[in-house]
């Protein structure tokens, strides 16, 4: 649906994004992580071609953007919805003419924006507040119009740049389910930029790790968490600074997929005949899949963990040793 | 001398301020409405044709248009007011026929009124989020409807506190306007506060003009309070504040 490929782009000596290529699929929800200033506005920027890039192209629903000028760059970015951090709402305009603004670009009749508008505000749970001014309403609130806006002209893509980092978790978590939900209904592919990992592990299919312009990781978030050494995996599913446990190996296990169902520990600590225990673990849903990362302590040496990773690899079960003394 | 006194002097007293008032109203409502109607587009233009302005003037054709419209802005503000009248006798007088009188006065005052609206119209529409812009183009919105749904709306409060003060200024030039045969209430202080020594004439002249104004500035006040939708609660709450740790 969305297809970055090789794109690069330069403001005077800044390589915002060098050489990215990013595919996200019919439907997806993919996330962008990265660090401030590694280049992730500029990345969703091309995607509507707000930006243009200096090299490469930009394909959305079969459409070269970065080939559009003038009425045909308005039609594909009616196919193409988008979100901020700060709503961007007109202030000075109610909720339903916010929400009417859209549906004007696309050319409705004053009737049916009038209409249209009120449905859209409906479906995002909003149609009680439809004569509301943005002032009046809350964080949460405003980017309900907000979603409401950018989906009224139908499209088949959504971007969002950080429209969750100005709320509270809790209004986050329920805007990202209406997101996922607007997306399960609608059919809608969406294209989110973050630097909450909470996000990218509520919604989203696949992500994308930014760093200095360049893209480090990417891919389904299953394969990543199965990816050793992989940065995303460790911060989605962070364990913190490993203790100093003298006479104790440390050994961080990842499960992703069926793994996690069978009693694999029970197994180690049995066939083994180790007292292992279980310093801290994570176990999250992903894509309808149990993944996670379990962190044990094996007593002995190296030489039982070595034998722990082992029967573990055996088992079709990733350890990483993380320090042994 | 004026005689007070006498009884013939009040009904003619009230005909001369009636006249006078009606007379600068009418030059001041006239000018202003062609100084919108001219002044409006004209700022949001100056705003738009800036280099990476929201009307997309990154062009050679949007650089030239700004800079022209630029030019003849400050040079209409910097000539002063009894200059330029004086300047455009010839242009009034090819417009209304004649350069006497409370219409052709009308010519100078928009011609001067023009520029410094626009500068208004300047200022607030700077004001708007930028981040506006790009949700417009974001949703694929015309130029024209960026402007219409946006740009006015955002911009609007500001314009209208720019309407009162532009208002002020074209009452003062009147006057000005009065004094070489304009009509309104700076002619009538001129004929009868000067060459016939009435104080009556002007005191009554200026507390008539202290009303005017107080009434503009008062109606264009709580006009563009009632157009601000934007106060209240976001200004104490505004949407980009950080989560308040100690809140949590
Ligand atoms: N219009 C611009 N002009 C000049 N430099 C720019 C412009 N836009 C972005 N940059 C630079 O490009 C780099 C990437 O910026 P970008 O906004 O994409 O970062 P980001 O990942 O979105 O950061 P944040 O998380 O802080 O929003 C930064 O170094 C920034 O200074
Ligand atoms: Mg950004």
């Amino acid at each position: 649906m969305i297809t970055i490929d090789h794109v690069s782009r330069s403001y005077g000596d800044v390589r915002a994004l060098d050489d990215v290529s990013i595919q996200v699929g019919r439907g997806e929800i993919f996330g962008v992580v990265g660090q401030s200033g590694a280049g992730k506005s500029t990345l969703l920027r091309l995607v509507n071609a707000i930006e243009r890039p200096d090299s490469g192209s930009v394909v959305v629903d079969d459409v070269e953007l970065s080939a559009l000028q003038g009425r045909e760059l308005r039609a594909a970015r009616h196919r193409i919805g988008m979100v901020f951090q700060h709503f961007n709402l007109v202030g000075n305009r109610t909720a339903a003419q916010n929400v009417e603004f859209a549906l004007e670009a696309v050319g409705r009749t004053r009737g049916d924006r009038k209409r249209e508008a009120r449905d859209m505000l409906d479906l995002v749970g909003l149609a009680h507040r439809a004569d509301a001014y943005p002032s009046e309403l809350s964080g949460g609130q405003r980017q309900r119009v907000g979603i409401a806006r950018a989906l009224a002209s139908k499209p088949d893509v959504l971007l969002s740049d950080e429209a969750t980092s100005a709320l509270d978790p809790e209004t986050t978590r329920q805007i990202l389910a209406l997101v996922q939900r607007l997306s399960a209904d609608l059919g809608l592919t969406v294209l989110l930029i973050t630097h909450e990992m909470e996000v990218v592990k509520q919604i989203c299919d696949g992500a994308a790790l930014l760093e200095s312009g360049r893209v480090v990781e990417q891919g389904p978030l299953l394969d990543l968490v199965n990816t050793p050494g992989s940065r995303l995996a460790h911060d989605l599913f962070p364990l913190g600074e490993a203790p100093d446990l003298p006479g104790f190996g440390i050994l961080d296990l990842t499960f992703a997929g069926g793994e996690a169902e069978r009693p694999t520990i029970a197994l180690l600590a049995r066939d083994l005949g180790l007292d292992v225990s279980i310093l801290g673990a994570t176990i999250e849903t992903i894509g309808g899949q149990q993944a996670g990362r379990t962190r044990l302590a094996i007593p002995g040496g190296g030489e039982a963990t070595a034998q722990a990773v082992t029967f573990l690899a055996e088992r079709g079960v990733r350890a990483e040793a993380v320090s042994s003394r | 001398m004026i005689d007070v006194t006498d009884p013939a002097f009040w009904p003619d007293f009230l005909e001369v301020l009636g006249k006078g008032t009606l007379e600068t109203l009418w030059m001041t409502s006239v000018a202003m409405l062609i100084t919108i109607v001219i002044g409006l587009p004209l700022g949001i233009l100056l705003v738009g044709t800036e280099e990476g302005g929201f009307l997309g003037a990154s062009t050679r054709r949007g650089r030239i248009l700004n800079q022209v419209l630029g030019f003849i802005v400050n040079l209409g503000r910097s000539v002063p007011f009894i200059v330029l009248m004086i300047a455009l006798i010839p242009f009034t007088r090819w417009l209304v026929g004649s350069f006497i009188g409370t219409g052709p006065a009308i010519v100078p005052l928009t011609v001067v009124a023009i520029p410094f609206f626009a500068r208004v119209v300047e200022i607030a529409v700077k004001e708007v989020d930028a981040g506006l812009f790009e949700t417009a183009d974001s949703l694929g919105a015309t130029r024209w409807q960026l402007v219409r749904r946006v740009v006015l709306p955002q911009a609007l409060p500001s314009i209208v506190l720019g309407v009162a003060t532009t208002a002020t200024s074209i009452i003062n030039f009147s006057a000005m306007v009065g004094v070489v045969g304009g009509g309104g209430l700076g002619n009538v202080a001129l004929t009868y506060g000067l060459h016939r020594y009435s104080w009556a004439h002007i005191i009554a002249v200026i507390v008539i003009l202290f009303v005017l104004v107080q009434l503009i500035q008062w109606g264009c006040n709580a006009l563009a309070r009632r157009l601000d939708r934007s106060r209240g609660r976001s200004r104490a709450l505004p949407a980009h504040r950080p989560p308040d740790p100690a809140a949590v």
